[in-house]
């Protein structure tokens, strides 16, 4: 027994089988075929959730995915999900649901004596009321959102897994009703790839619940037959439980396949990911997604009981459930006649049809009253009667002959169930998506498709086309002109004949009159899920709204999960009468993806975890490093020792060990992080002379070369040694962040600006290894590792570069130096990187050498005044400003140069790089820190620069930093303030950025 | 050459439009929007002798782009693919692009 509702015989459910659920923590049971909403409707269910704002009771309205009300949490724990809609949910064995509003329980909300003081909570109400004191928010805040709230997060981290396709196709079918499963057929026959996907379990659309024949047979047979065809074409994709969510530019749209939900957690393959999201290409785009249907505004039209007519045929043919005892229809079109004959169908007493228009096709009237059904023409319903569990009766009134106020009132009609039908919204979310504009068709009193942008078309209902054998046929058109057009011509197919009745004219209805009689004050609802009321809308036109997206938002109209789809459009027409405009001048609010929710699970994929796509880069060396404890940072993408702790020691006691012994003894770093950029061609160095700053053309094989890049405004952008290997062939190093960035740079001007430079480039960043060994004992670890080089200063002094070996590994062997001392560094093979640091490690034990990380090398760098680009530069500093005019050549032109004479680069007084003295030695500044001239004065106090890096100097014994400071360089001596974040203020003095060893002795001594 | 001064950061997506154009590199076909890098305004030309420039001419060059509302030539780069730029020009209203050439080559119809 399934319930007291449902009908002993049709439907599409498996009467054989019954699957038990819980819902609100009772027990109920259904029928495989049923979803949640068919199956507590059978039982006799009504009470379906609370509204948002007011907290009324609210059954179930739709009969799919434009339901408003009854929004269900499925599932427990990590398995849960949130915001369901009860209408698509298929029953599986165990499935459990709540409804997501109603605190502390449905039937007794708390929150529901807003509805009682709904006078006082108009439009706006939050925006007035909450506003001050502005820091009270955060309290109401945690209150309004325990009362408002939808549904609640999973309880832990997503257990199931998702993934993606990427795919393309030559013709894309959206929704699988008769346009839907006509055009499918037009375009598979002529050989084209299609996909037809649609978001029901079942694939058919309208016509599932349809009682008209195509072609001879019933709708569902032939819907079966049209399967079977489509099902022997390989190229042909049937996807169900898809929606079609978004739609991009260039044809791109996506699908959300759910494919383990019906199934429930734990029950299906668990190699099967629980969603799928296809990213598709698509040549054409066919739009076959229907049409949602208006419910009618008129007083109490959110009560249960009240639903739309073809939810109401749906749950009757499709589902053998008969929504009450008793019913009545109140339509402004012929779509409501046929949820009259269903509901005679299904053994209902149908007291009345309420029919606003006072002359409809009188084939429709005579079908409804040859069953016995009374017939009301140029009538309406403006209101409702309500007890406990929900609609008991309608108001009937005679409506005058234009349809906008009451004539008489006719008294009260008992029914449990209203079928409502305000006529057809076609579905113009993915056409609008696609970038075109929906236009107004006032004959048929929608929105309907206007020209295209993208390569689609729509067909049927999402046309406007509400006949079945017009969607029959159109369906059929564009399935065959979008298989040609995507290259398979001369597809053809017949048109099956229907019984299905031509479609009679509409009379627009926005809203039912009421007068005084009536009950004025009931609240006449547009948006269901949140609440939004005729007379909110009204009240924000008074207010001095126009523009449909400010009165969205201050309304709220159509800011549920639903996205308005029932009630946007009549909202629309409220505004537009309140503005005395038309609906096309009112237009529409933009759609946006997604058509309805897709779960973060589907978006993320197996992108999961901490690394993402960003690969980590490791050098050769980096084993070594873990092995010895190393503490990494990450520089770019690269893994970069930071410092190295010895027994438990803090970072500062081992950045001022490693600073010492390299300054005292020797220090050894992995520098194979840089960048490298293998340069060659006859034009190599005229290419170097208009990338840097310096002269290239006289620098000699075996030489090295420090170069900094401007961009074309003269700001700093990156720097390095470059190497001349030989004539017309260069090594240029870079900054490790900056390397694909340099990369792209210098391919681009030799592509679009110098194509005539023979010239050509090779990232070798990751070929080489290197190894810096710094220290006055550089020159013995070389030695004592067996380098076949003769080192003396008199035959490889600084800046210089020679191949040869080491420890019998060949190697090109550089002095340079980042930190200021007799350095070299070794570069490698990468392969034979970590052989060559052992050897060199080995080698160094008698000079106690001392692996240094980027903190020390910071340091070091610091002390001398050297600076990073993207640390003490940002993008706004010129050479000028780092007081590096020696490096600016006046004879030839480079990147940046005329920018570097621009009033604004050249005025004095910009930022300059200066030095600071804290008063305090060991006292340092946090770096970031913002420098002014004198502290205490009127705010705002002028802000005359910052700190750039900052760090304590073991070798100085004070501490250090480098600054931009408005003017620094000429005032060396003066005093300046950092303003620190916790009120304190530290006194500095400016002096010069270069710290140690100012003559570069230590570099350069033999 | 766009030598705009953000250095080499040329990718700027309008916010709250996702693009997903398909984009026919002359060299290796059609392929999605994530491989290419979006270059800016094609065929501004820089001037040869930029110190003959007043202040205003040179900032016009550096700072001043048409900001073009339909037909709009551009440059992309194949970055994850050839690397190789190219021009294209696409319509900036509805995104459809209306011609792709060689760097170098004059938009199609315009002579050189």
């Amino acid at each position: 027994m399934s319930g007291a509702r449902r009908l002993t015989t049709g439907g599409l459910i498996d009467r054989s089988h019954s699957i038990s659920f819980h819902f609100n923590g009772k027990r109920y049971s259904g029928h495989p075929g049923d979803t949640l909403a068919s199956a507590l409707l059978a039982q006799g269910v009504r009470l379906f959730g609370r509204s948002f704002k007011y907290h009324r009771p609210r059954g179930v309205i739709g009969a799919g995915s434009e339901e408003p009300n009854a929004l269900v949490q499925v599932g427990e724990g990590a398995h849960s999900t949130p915001n369901l809609r009860a209408t698509q949910v298929e029953l599986y064995q165990g499935l459990t649901a709540r409804t997501v509003n109603g605190w502390p329980s449905l039937a007794y909300d708390l929150g529901s004596v807003n509805n009682w003081f709904g006078r006082l909570l108009p439009a706006g109400f939050y925006y007035k009321t909450f506003m001050w004191p502005r820091s009270a928010w955060m309290r109401y805040e945690h209150y309004i959102r325990k009362a408002a709230g939808l549904g609640h997060a999973p309880s832990g981290p997503d257990p199931d897994h998702y993934d993606k396709r990427h795919c393309h196709c030559d013709v894309l079918v959206v929704g699988s009703g008769p346009a839907g499963l006509m055009a499918a057929l037009g375009a598979a026959r002529s050989g084209a790839r299609v996909i037809l996907a649609d978001e029901q379990a079942r694939l058919g659309g309208s016509l599932l619940h349809a009682s008209v024949q195509i072609g001879g047979k019933t709708a569902v047979d032939w819907v079966g037959e049209v399967l079977t065809e489509l099902h022997t074409y390989p190229e042909v994709t049937l996807l169900k439980r898809s929606t079609v969510a978004g739609y991009y530019d260039h044809n791109f749209l996506t699908i959300n396949e759910r494919r383990t939900h019906h199934q429930g957690p734990g029950q299906s393959d668990p190699r099967i990911s629980r969603e799928r999201l296809w990213r598709v290409r698509a040549r054409q785009v066919i739009l076959a997604t229907g049409a949602i249907e208006r419910p009618l505004v008129f007083s109490g039209n959110d009560t249960p009981g009240v639903m739309l007519a073809s939810a109401v045929s749906t749950y009757v043919r499709r589902y053998a459930v008969a929504p009450g005892q008793c019913g009545a229809v109140f339509t402004n079109n012929d779509s409501g006649y046929q949820a009259a004959l269903d509901m005679a169908f299904a053994g209902m007493e149908v007291v009345a049809v309420v029919d606003i228009r006072a002359n409809p096709d009188p084939a429709s009237v005579s079908a409804a009253k040859a069953l016995g059904i009374p017939v009301y023409l140029g009538h309406g319903v403006p209101s409702v009667e309500k007890n406990r569990q929900g609609l008991s009766g309608i108001e009937l009134a005679r409506l005058t002959d234009d349809g906008k106020s009451i004539q008489s009132h006719k008294g009260v009609h008992r029914c449990q169930v209203l079928a409502v039908s305000g006529g057809w919204s076609p579905a113009v979310h993915l056409y609008s998506q696609s970038g075109g504009r929906a236009r107004f068709d006032e004959k048929r009193a929608c929105f309907v498709p206007g020209e295209s942008v993208q390569a689609e078309r729509s067909a049927g209902s999402s046309k406007g086309t509400f006949d079945l054998a017009g969607c029959l046929r159109e369906g059929a058109n564009a399935g065959v002109a979008a298989a040609a057009a995507s290259g398979w011509p001369g597809s053809s197919i017949d048109v099956p004949v229907t019984s299905a009745p031509p479609c009679a004219a509409i009379q627009a209805c926005w809203e039912v009159p009421t007068d005084a009689l009536g009950g004025t004050g009931a609240k006449k609802f547009l948006d269901f899920q949140n609440d939004t009321t005729v007379a909110d809308v009204q009240l924000a036109a008074r207010e001095g709204y126009r523009s449909i997206e400010h009165v969205k938002r201050y309304t709220a109209l159509g800011f549920g999960t639903d996205q308005g789809k029932l009630g946007n459009i009549n909202g629309l027409a409220v505004l537009a009468r309140s503005l005395d405009q038309t609906l096309g001048d009112t237009g529409t609010t933009t759609f946006r993806p997604n058509y309805t929710p897709v779960s973060f699970g589907a978006v993320a994929g197996r992108s999961l975890g901490a690394q993402l796509f960003d690969p980590v880069r490791k050098t050769a060396i980096h084993s070594w490093h873990v092995r010895r404890g190393a503490e990494f940072e990450d520089v770019g993408q690269w893994k970069r020792p930071w410092f190295y702790p010895q027994n438990g020691e803090s970072m500062s006691d081992a950045v001022n060990r490693e600073c010492l012994a390299t300054r005292q003894g020797v220090g050894v770093l992995d520098a194979s992080t840089l960048g490298k950029i293998d340069i060659q061609g006859p034009d190599a160095a005229e290419f170097l002379n208009r990338l840097y700053t310096n002269n290239w053309s006289k620098l000699e094989p075996g030489r090295c070369r420090y170069g900094l890049m401007l961009g074309e405004d003269g700001m700093v952008m990156d720097d390095g040694v470059t190497t001349c290997l030989a004539p017309g062939h260069y090594l240029m190093t870079t900054t490790t962040g900056g390397a694909a960035a340099v990369m792209s740079w210098m391919e681009r001007w030799l592509q679009t600006e110098w194509p005539d430079l023979k010239v050509y480039l090779t990232s070798v960043t990751d070929h080489w290894s290197v190894m810096s060994i710094a220290g006055p004992h550089a020159r013995q670890v070389l030695h004592e590792a067996g380098c076949n080089l003769d080192l003396g200063g008199a035959v490889f002094p600084f800046m210089c570069s020679k191949a040869g070996t080491v420890a019998g590994i060949p190697a090109r062997v550089s002095r340079i130096s980042f930190s200021g001392e007799l350095a070299f560094e070794i570069s490698v093979d990468a392969n034979l990187g970590l052989a060559l640091w052992e050897e060199v490690m080995g080698a160094g034990q008698k000079f106690n050498i001392t692996p240094y990380g980027t903190e020390a090398m910071h340091v070091l760098r610091a002390e001398k005044g050297y600076v990073i680009v993207g640390q003490d530069t940002d993008g706004s500093v010129t050479p000028l400003d780092l007081g590096m005019s020696w490096i600016v050549s006046k004879s030839k032109d480079f990147i940046g140069r005329r920018s570097l004479s621009r009033s604004d680069t050249a005025k004095e007084n910009r930022k300059q790089l200066v030095g600071l003295h804290t008063q305090d030695p060991m006292q340092v500044l946090p770096e970031g820190a913002q420098l002014v001239n004198a502290p205490g004065v009127e705010k705002p106090v002028p802000m005359i620069g910052h700190v750039t890096s900052s760090y304590f100097s073991a070798n100085l014994g004070h501490s250090i930093a480098l600054a931009l400071v408005k003017g620094g360089a000429s005032r060396m001596g003066g005093t300046i303030y950092a303003q620190l974040m916790d009120g304190h203020v530290v006194p500095a003095s400016i002096v010069d950025a270069v710290f140690f060893d100012p003559d570069n002795e230590r570099q350069r001594r033999n | 050459m766009n030598t705009a001064p953000l250095g080499w950061r040329t990718e700027r997506d309008a916010p709250g439009r996702v693009k997903v154009l398909e984009i026919e590199c002359p060299w290796c076909g059609a392929r999605d929007q994530d491989e290419f890098q979006y270059g800016g305004e094609a065929h501004i030309v820089r001037p040869t002798s930029p110190e003959d420039l007043s202040d205003a001419q040179w900032a016009d060059y550096l700072f001043n782009r048409a900001n073009t509302k339909g037909p709009h030539a551009e440059q992309w780069c194949h970055g994850a693919g050839c690397r190789r730029w190219f021009n294209v020009v696409r319509d900036t209203v509805s995104y459809a692009i209306l011609a792709i050439y060689r760097t170098g080559d004059r938009p199609p119809g315009q002579n050189p």
